[in-house]
């Protein structure tokens, strides 16, 4: 085939097409309002964005400010104080109260909506960017290759993986980049297990081997053919694995394997309020709250996306 | 059948390897010498070479490899010769033998740690599971029975609410709620420690008079009597029984509730799919009534997956017994894990998370067995 050619006709296969098919993005985002759960989920979701984009406007005080001598009569462990809510005038208003070392923690809880986000979609991110890798060598390559690759994401999958983030962790060094980089590796197997049964039983499909006839290289097969018929369930599965992510970065933190004092991440500050559990518990409640309903979110919106993506379930 | 079960033992056999290299792996990634690791102010040039060549550490890594004053070194030159004479051979060996190598933070070698420790665990890990086997199931099944009622709306949202809360959170929350909110009343529950502080339980070898008995029996009987609602039950203690249960309702809920929302959640699934097909139609229609065709029916074949699903469950109650055991003070696997990573205790994190993923492996293959037997689709195979 002259070198010429391959663009020659793709131009005319567009050409060919007369009306655009409905978008699987339009259908999937009507099929996705319809799902009670899902729209709760995306609900909650935007408010956390919001509240992490918006989190110095929000915030009343610094996340890390120590109060004593900023603020008159500022103790530690105070418990929540609003206003509107018959709190004395005379107090100073902690809508969440303050901690052990005299912080504000509703600045601290809003301002570590910003932490989790940013842990949650970092550390996914890195494990689909390399599963996706590995899944698609795998199955894209065969052989031996493959079965050493597959052998090794079983290996990793055996292990419990808070236990495996842990060893881990201990290794690279405690940190929240360390442990985030630790619950990746962990997550990577399942991402690269999808890549590859998406390669697998793409590969072989005529429209791919109508692309590689008209001389699309290996990478853009993959990048062009391959990759994006394997979206759905990377897209699924990464939505519930933010979740996975986010719970397991906070566990490790409330390890004191994570985030290091004095950040205001959840799992750390709860951590750090176990001990004075019994006398304050707003120190859990509060950011055990927003940690639970982050979860939920990405959780709801993971199932939601499953169905709405699946089309057995509504066609 | 015989062929299913040889081919799934002799599947899970690189894997069992592939788990003990990648934690020996780990352990040879760590940064500084090990050396000074372990003897600390004793280690100079000599004593390091002594401690070197008793451990092993001036052989090759793996076959051509070898770690020289902590650089990787590539000797292709001598695979042949390093071929079985390398440190992870050496360290399968040990781990065969039950070797796992000494704690420096609790003086004992790992192994007679972990005897010490894994009672607790396993004891807190059945407890977990039992109770979130049969809330699960049992939630379940009302939920697909009644789908869409309000019993179905308000058990799936506690299962997402549960699936969604941390173990660290949930296990604070109900120790304050428990022993705190509830404080002098009948439902006032311990919220820390596997017994009340003073109670001290009697060692089944010296109950039963073989304190003589050595190696692995002994081994087993003491493993046995730590775990005290076995000990507390087989000399018929009911004091004890009912205080070890008590202390272990709390770290059993938080350890069990995420298990709980996801059994729960598949067992819905499994049995709505089952209740749609043609054989509960014609049960119903022969005028069985809706309670056998649910539960001797319809449930009996929707149990596969939910199997499956509590066998997975396993590797997050083995993690979130770190969690809970850190919480709850509870002497178990978990807390060792966690005291051993402020004191860089390598040895223990790692004969620790080589002993739990070798046990969840194992558990895995048994679950895979136990196919066989409740699909007789599989034993046809």
């Amino acid at each position: 085939m002259s070198a010429a050619a391959p663009p020659a006709l793709g131009l005319a296969e567009d050409k060919l097409q007369t009306a655009r098919p409905a978008s699987i993005w339009r259908d999937t985002l009507g099929n996705l309002l319809r799902q009670r759960n899902a729209v709760f989920g995306g609900a909650i979701l935007i408010f956390f964005v919001a509240v992490a984009v918006f989190a110095d406007q929000i915030a009343t005080h610094g996340p890390t400010t120590v109060l004593i001598g900023v603020e008159d009569g500022a103790k530690k462990l105070t418990p929540p104080c609003v206003h509107l809510l018959g709190c004395p005038e005379s107090q100073a208003e902690h809508y969440f109260g303050t901690d052990g070392n005299v912080r504000d923690v509703f600045s601290r809880v809003v301002h570590g909506t910003r932490i989790s986000l940013r842990i949650g979609f970092l550390t996914v991110g890195f494990a689909i960017v390399i599963g996706t890798l590995i899944g698609s060598l795998a199955g894209y390559a065969g052989g031996r290759l493959d079965n050493l690759l597959m052998r090794l994401m079983d290996v990793l999958l055996a292990f419990p993986a808070l236990l495996l983030a842990i060893a881990i962790v201990s290794v690279l060094g405690t940190g929240l980049l360390n442990s985030q980089l630790a619950i990746g590796i962990v997550a990577i197997p399942v991402y690269a297990r999808i890549m590859r049964a998406s390669v697998i039983s793409i590969r072989e499909r005529d429209f791919v081997t109508a692309s590689r006839a008209l001389g699309e290289s290996s990478m853009g097969l993959l990048s062009r053919r391959i990759i994006p018929n394997a979206l759905t369930p990377l897209i699924v599965q990464g939505t519930l694995g933010i979740a996975d992510a986010v719970l397991s970065v906070a566990a490790l933190s409330f390890l004191g394997l994570g985030a290091q004092p004095p950040e205001a991440e959840w799992g750390s500050m709860i951590g750090l309020a176990r001990n004075t559990m019994f006398a304050a518990p707003h120190l859990v409640l509060f950011p055990g709250i927003a940690l639970a309903l982050t979860v939920l979110a990405f959780n709801l919106l993971g199932d939601g996306l499953r169905d709405a993506l699946d089309p057995r379930l509504n066609r | 059948m015989t062929r299913f079960i040889i081919r799934r033992l002799i599947l899970s056999i690189p894997v069992l390897i592939g788990i003990v290299f990648v934690v020996f792996a780990l352990a040879r990634i760590i940064p500084g010498d090990p050396c000074i690791a372990a003897l600390g102010e004793r280690a100079n040039e000599r004593s390091c070479a002594e401690y070197a060549a008793s451990h092993g550490l001036d052989k090759a890594i793996i076959p051509g490899i070898f770690r020289v004053d902590g650089q990787i070194e590539i000797r292709p030159a001598e695979f042949p010769a390093t071929l079985v004479d390398n440190q992870f051979v050496l360290y399968v060996q040990g781990v065969a033998a039950g070797d796992f190598g000494r704690s420096l933070k609790f003086g004992l070698p790992v192994t007679d740690l972990l005897m010490q420790r894994l009672p607790a665990t396993v004891e807190l890990t059945l407890y977990a599971l039992t109770f979130a086997i049969i809330a699960g199931i049992s939630l379940g099944i009302i939920s697909a029975y009644r789908r869409n009622s309000i019993a179905d709306v308000f058990t799936m949202l506690i299962a997402n609410i549960g699936v969604s809360t941390p173990v660290f959170v949930l296990g604070l929350v109900l120790a304050y709620f428990f022993a705190v909110t509830l404080n002098g009343t009948p439902f006032e529950l311990p919220p820390s420690a596997r017994l009340p502080a003073g109670v001290v339980v009697p060692a089944l070898a010296t109950v039963w008079g073989l304190e003589g008995l050595q190696g692995p029996p002994r081994a087993i009987i003491d493993f046995l009597s730590n775990i005290f609602t076995f000990n507390a039950l087989v000399r018929a203690d009911w004091g004890l029984l009912g205080d070890v249960i008590r202390h272990m309702i709390l770290p059993a809920l938080a350890l069990g509730t995420i298990p709980l929302a996801i059994i729960a959640r598949m067992t819905r699934s499994s049995l709505l799919e089952e209740l749609g097909l043609d054989y509960v139609r014609t049960a119903r229609a022969k005028g069985l009534r809706d309670r056998t065709v649910v539960l001797r029916h319809a449930f009996r074949n929707a149990l596969l997956p939910v199997v499956t699903v509590i066998g997975l469950q396993l590797g997050g109650l083995f993690g979130g017994a770190v969690l809970t055991e850190t919480i709850f003070n509870l002497a178990g696997v978990g807390r060792a894990v966690t005291e051993a990573i402020g004191s860089r205790d390598y040895a223990v994190i790692q004969g620790f998370t080589l002993v739990i993923a070798i046990g969840f492996v194992l558990i895995n293959l048994l679950v895979d067995l136990s196919y066989a037997f409740l699909d007789p689709r599989v034993r046809l195979r």
